[in-house]
């Protein structure tokens, strides 16, 4: 009987930066679309149904002594090519991963980000598989949670455990690549869900407006969640200053890019808007805030620990996106040549309107791939 | 479609349904058309690759409902 391993496990691996193995059975062009990344992982691809008549493909390129992880769409595959690689093959540390590509989409990594001045912390979930971010602010027994994704039982489980209440659910933004988990959570635990009032537009349900203006505090001291409109990404994109510190900026400015203003279809409209954002709103900040977005591209990105993160000043050295002086090169970089649209990002919308409510399994399938946000200059 | 021989690979999980899709073609001779019926959602990139790999010609696919259909031209 082969041997497992969990997505928790493998993510551990990924943020601590160890020498890690993956044989992808997946075919090619689902590898191609979208794999794990990050941290020492070296990943090879051949599709399992290349290995029903025997290991050879694989056999030249793996060592039978070394770990390999055996990975594909949903943990069936993999088992059974692991299967083959110990029987046929010999090979002697092989580990499949459970629940594949399906459930590493799903798993979140939290890792800690740094104290809040009068006491409470600040974590960042890391969701490995699809390069998306959400926050915790924890201060005096009360949370916020910051671009919740849609596994809320992760947070809540994580609030329990440290003895927190889970108080406030901000969206930065109508998310096109991931379902929130916003509504769903604060309905659960009796918090409030806030959405920017120009994103909300179209929604079918209630909401608290999240407005430059109306700070959140969370707990008793003085922990403020600033929100600071910053549109371009979509019409509300709204940042977060929490504690004087750390700067959420959603979907607007990523660590080694820019965001994207076409996944509404009005690249055109919204250019400007996003270039006065990145230009002018941003630059009045303090260089010192810790900036950390709501998406990472890049494995190159992941931090110690996992984290993702920059201070503001150093990204207007080295973001690429932050470098371009000509408003016509700028708009031609923000809406010419652009990335693939995020897997079902209508659907994901109208979901997060609340127009449609799919089923769990179809909210899974509709969230596979990488979020694809990012414009890279 | 025409097809000499129909597999019912409902129900199946991956990867099954390539699995069994094999086996049958195998059986098969160069130009026989297999007729495959599965439900799960993968096999549909997951044939059109293998097929592609080994040779065969995918002729045609529908989805009937929650079943996938597809016809195979041994190569």
């Amino acid at each position: 009987m082969t041997s497992s391993i969990t997505t928790k496990e493998l993510a551990q691996k990924v943020v601590n930066h160890e020498k890690t193995l993956i044989l992808d059975v997946r075919n090619t062009d689902e590898f191609d679309n979208w794999k794990i990344e990050g941290g020492n992982v070296e990943v090879i691809n051949e599709p399992y149904f290349n290995l029903l008549d025997g290991i050879d493909p694989v056999s030249g390129k793996l060592d039978k002594g070394q770990e390999v992880i055996v990975v594909c769409a949903k943990g069936g595959s993999s088992q059974m090519v692991a299967e083959l690689l110990e029987e046929e093959g010999g090979f002697t540390k092989v580990l499949n991963l459970e629940g594949g590509m399906k459930a590493w989409s799903e798993h979140l990594e939290p890792v800690k980000i740094g104290d809040l001045k009068d006491g409470g912390g600040l974590y960042q979930f890391v969701r490995l598989g699809k390069g998306c971010l959400s926050y915790m602010v924890e201060s005096d027994g009360e949370a916020a949670i910051i671009d919740t994704n849609r596994m809320i039982d992760i947070y809540e489980s994580f609030a329990k455990e440290k003895g927190i209440q889970i108080k406030h659910l901000i969206d930065t933004h109508l998310h096109a690549d991931h379902i929130s988990g916003g509504r769903a959570l604060a309905e659960k635990v009796g918090g409030t869900y806030h959405l920017p009032p120009k994103d909300a537009t179209e929604v079918t349900y209630d909401y608290t407006a999240l407005e430059e203006g109306n700070d959140i505090v969370v707990g008793n001291t003085k922990v403020k969640v600033q929100p600071i409109y910053s549109p371009g990404h979509t019409i509300g994109s709204t940042s977060l200053i929490i504690d004087d510190q750390y700067l959420l900026t959603g979907d607007i400015l990523f660590v080694k890019s820019i965001g994207r203003p076409d996944l509404v279809g009005k690249a055109e409209d919204w250019v400007g808007d996003l270039r006065n954002s990145l230009y002018k709103r941003y630059k009045e900040l303090s260089e010192d805030l810790i900036v950390l977005p709501a998406h990472y591209s890049f494995a190159e990105e992941l931090g110690k620990g996992g984290s993702v993160s920059a201070r503001l000043g150093d990204l207007y050295q080295r973001n690429e996106g932050l470098q371009v002086d000509d408003e016509d090169v700028f708009r031609k970089m923000v809406t010419e040549n652009l990335p693939p649209q995020p897997n079902a990002y209508q659907e994901i919308r109208e979901t997060n309107m609340g127009k449609i409510t799919p089923e769990d399994e179809k909210q899974r399938e509709m969230e596979t791939g990488p979020n694809r946000c990012a414009v890279h200059g | 479609m025409e097809s000499t021989k129909v597999l019912d690979a409902k129900g199946l999980a991956c990867p099954m349904p390539i699995v069994r899709t094999k086996k049958a073609i195998n059986e098969l001779a160069d130009g026989d058309i297999l007729e495959v019926h599965a439900t799960d959602k993968g096999a549909k990139s997951d044939l059109t690759a293998w097929a592609k790999s080994g040779g065969h010609e995918l002729l045609q696919d529908i989805e009937e409902g929650d079943v996938l259909k597809f016809w195979i031209k041994k190569g």
